[in-house]
């Protein structure tokens, strides 16, 4: 899981029948520093997330888990709003 | 999931079987200024999209092999949504 900002979001009609009533948002990870880290990203949202906030996602097959029993096609899903982290 | 732009289309006789009746599509990742951003892939399309136009793709496999409706598939990317707009905010604190 790596943490992220949300930065903006993406309008699709046509998509994937399993990709119905889903929020995809766009994401730039981020350094534990609060920095930039790494490429941008589209992700679908789980939890409700919004654009400004700090979240982290899971990547890969596992990123389809939180809409069980519903099986989306995603390589990457917030998973969690983030209050604020330490390091 | 990346944004990614429509450059053309693969044809392949010869394949796996479980590739059979797939569409193939090359895929050009973007940046969000719409550029192009690394290399160029093929991805199975499951949503009708054509050349020139704007795709979600979805580099994962399970989720390509359920886009072309087979288990099992060797099969890694797939065209999951054609994009109608993209709003982003460049720079926040």
């Amino acid at each position: 899981m790596q943490l992220a900002r949300v930065i903006g979001e993406v309008v699709a009609t046509i998509k994937d029948a399993n990709l119905t009533g889903t929020k995809l948002l766009i994401l730039q990870p981020l350094a534990p520093s609060g920095d930039d880290a790494g490429r941008t990203l589209v992700a679908l949202d789980s939890v409700g997330a919004g654009v400004g906030e700090r979240v982290f996602f899971v990547r890969g097959r596992e990123a389809a888990f939180p809409f069980y029993p519903a099986e989306p096609p995603t390589d990457a899903s917030i998973v969690g709003i983030v209050d604020h982290w330490s390091i | 999931m990346q944004i990614a732009r429509v450059i053309g289309t693969v044809v392949s006789t010869q394949k796996n079987r479980k590739l059979e009746g797939a569409k193939l599509l090359l895929v050009q990742p973007l940046s969000l200024d719409d550029q192009p951003r690394g290399v160029a892939l093929l991805a199975i399309d499951a949503v009708g999209a054509g050349v020139g136009e704007k795709v979600l793709v979805v580099i994962e496999g399970k989720a390509a092999g359920d886009a072309l409706g087979k288990k099992g598939a060797a099969v890694d990317a797939a065209i999951v949504g054609i994009v109608d707009e993209v709003s982003y905010q460049e720079d926040q604190p």
